[in-house]
């Protein structure tokens, strides 16, 4: 028996010595950018010695304020913000409506509207962009709002998932507010929609961070400086500030801050929203 | 009689009632899908015939000649070739490694949470801006890596190491995620199976061979599949670590890479077209493929 307990406990020790440095190689990116974005250019570009901490903090602001000021980072937070903000609302209350629809109700063409759904989920993603691109600048809308949230408008994913969630939900409710006069409309508002808000806190989710990662899209449409995402600035900044890490590492935690302070605030939603994407991301 | 006709007219009024509120509430999303989606496919399917005129304007067609610049340039399967390249180093790696973890924290573990959140931490963070930090840690001459081994490695300046440096970084961005999905995957095996191997006397290793990778072989299914079409559109790593300069430029430029380039770089958008239906044709065979083997190795209860 006590060498068991030996046994295990050497088998949690070898265990946690792997996942912490597993943990180490995740944390040291995030180390390094913290840290650099402090430094002068000069600390930043020293080998030997090779020098780890900054040794002026205060003056580390130094960076933020000159990137914030050179990339219209209030822009950038404000375009980025806004464009989640649409996409979000436009794909959970399209994919709502439809879901409901294809798990809850009889129509024709049912069958065959819903294998499009299927279909636009098997094709990968850029071979829309070409035509989405022309028909935006057809439009006159580059560098707008618009052009942003634009390819984001409906969403197959969102509708398979929410049909699924709709689904999985008992008949009788539903029959029950039939049989007290609730027409289609009052049922699904009052009774189906809100029983469904875990599938939409998913979708909304993966709809963000969809939306907040994604660099091809506003780079094609936004390319004024202070029409663009966070995503796509930092991809002009790299041209531009090659030689500057400290502000260009300034830049990265700015751009990543925001979304990982989210993230640790509302992880159990994130990790089942993201995992839920299947990939998707 | 008569009250069976009202019946049926009453239900025929109700099916009727019933599809005019489906349609309405699938119309947004299929007007959505036929403008953004389904009209874009047979329009880049089109343009791939076509040369676009002079100043951007307009479309010339010329019948099959991007496909036979495509498919007989070097270019294209160079860039196919980096991209499965980058799929060997990412899919794999990524794959054993978050199994493991997902195994181990599995277990009655301290700082489970803790683990779970750090390894989950990339998947919230732009791309581009882990591309950045990555490419920063790569620096030959002042970089953390090479300074923190003493080795001098030109990571993403040398075409034979360069595709790895992004396969890691790669590898890095995805493992939290698969593992999130084995974890779930896991938690569905009945522990029962557990507790009578236990019995058995079968030891940790054993039982990991004989139950876990069998019974998690939907899973395990599951994410190479969608890895394996996610790695094929690599774009962002490459796009940002990798400058226009580069000298290894041309043995890590992926499939997408080579269709922003012509499509939206250079403007020519037939060629560009052309290459992205030629990457759809080939994902597509691959799913088939995946499919059709599924049954092979995929164990079901």
């Amino acid at each position: 028996m006590d060498s068991y307990t030996m046994k295990k406990r050497l088998t949690q020790t070898l265990i946690h010595i792997i996942l912490i440095l597993v943990s180490i190689t995740m944390i040291v990116p995030f180390a390094w950018m913290l840290l650099t974005s402090f430094k002068t250019i000069s600390e930043a570009s020293s080998i030997d010695p090779f020098i780890i901490f900054p040794a002026d903090w205060a003056g580390g602001v130094e960076n933020f304020v000159n990137v914030w000021k050179s990339y219209n980072f209030l822009y950038l937070y404000g375009n980025t913000l806004l464009m989640i903000f649409w996409r979000v609302v436009c794909a959970v209350l399209t994919a709502t409506m439809a879901g409901y629809a294809f798990g809850r109700l009889n129509f024709p063409l049912k069958n065959a509207l819903f294998s499009l759904v299927l279909i636009q989920m098997m094709v990968p993603g850029q071979i829309f962009i070409i035509p989405q691109y022309v028909m935006v600048s057809n439009l006159g809308m580059m560098n707008t709002m618009f052009a942003l949230v634009f390819p984001g408008m409906v969403t197959a994913f969102g509708t398979f998932l929410l049909k699924t969630g709709y689904q999985g939900l008992p008949r009788d409710l539903e029959e029950a507010a039939a049989i007290d006069g609730c027409n289609i409309g009052q049922r699904f508002l009052f009774i189906m929609a809100p029983l469904t808000r875990s599938s939409m806190v998913s979708l909304g989710i993966m709809t963000a961070v969809f939306a907040y990662k994604d660099l091809m899209w506003p780079m094609i449409v936004c390319t004024n400086a202070t029409s663009t995402t966070l995503s796509a600035a930092l991809s002009k900044m790299q041209g531009q500030y090659s030689s500057n890490y400290p502000q260009m590492m300034a830049a990265a935690l700015m751009a990543c801050l925001p979304m990982i302070v989210l993230y640790l605030c509302f992880q159990k939603q994130f990790v089942q929203g993201i995992a839920t994407s299947g990939g998707k991301l | 009689m008569s009250r069976a006709q009202g019946l049926s007219r009453k239900m025929s009024k109700a099916q009727k009632n019933e599809a005019i509120w489906g349609l309405a509430f699938v119309m947004p999303t299929m007007i959505g899908l036929i403008v953004l989606n389904f009209y874009p496919i047979f329009y880049t399917i089109y343009q791939s015939f076509c040369r676009t005129g002079d100043f951007g304007r307009g479309n010339v067609f010329i019948g099959l000649t991007n496909y036979v610049n495509v498919l007989t340039g070097g270019e294209f399967w160079g860039s196919l070739l980096n991209t499965v390249k980058y799929a060997i180093i990412e899919v794999p790696f990524s794959l054993v490694l978050a199994l493991l973890l997902a195994v181990f924290l599995n277990r009655k573990i301290a700082f489970r949470g803790g683990y779970r959140t750090i390894f989950f931490l990339p998947m919230v963070c732009a791309p581009a801006a882990v591309a950045m930090v990555w490419k920063f840690l790569y620096n030959q001459n002042f970089g953390l890596l090479n300074n923190l081994f003493g080795t001098d490695i030109a990571w993403i300046s040398d075409p034979n190491i360069a595709w790895i440096a992004i396969g890691i970084i790669g590898v890095w961005s995805i493992v939290g995620y698969n593992m999130i999905l084995f974890l779930s995957g896991l938690q569905e095996i009945p522990h029962d199976y557990y507790e009578a191997a236990d019995i058995d006397g079968a030891t940790g290793i054993r039982q990991f061979f004989y139950i876990t990778v069998p019974l998690l072989s939907p899973t395990t299914f599951f994410i190479l599949q969608t890895r394996i079409i996610g790695a094929l559109q690599i774009f962002d790593l490459v796009y940002m670590v990798m400058d226009e300069t580069n000298q290894a430029l041309s043995s890590v430029q992926s499939v997408v890479y080579l269709f922003y380039k012509y499509a939206f770089t250079n403007g020519d958008r037939g060629y560009g077209a052309a290459i992205v239906v030629s990457m759809l044709v080939i994902i597509m065979i691959i799913t088939f493929v995946l499919q059709k083997s599924e049954k092979k190795w995929v164990f079901y209860n």
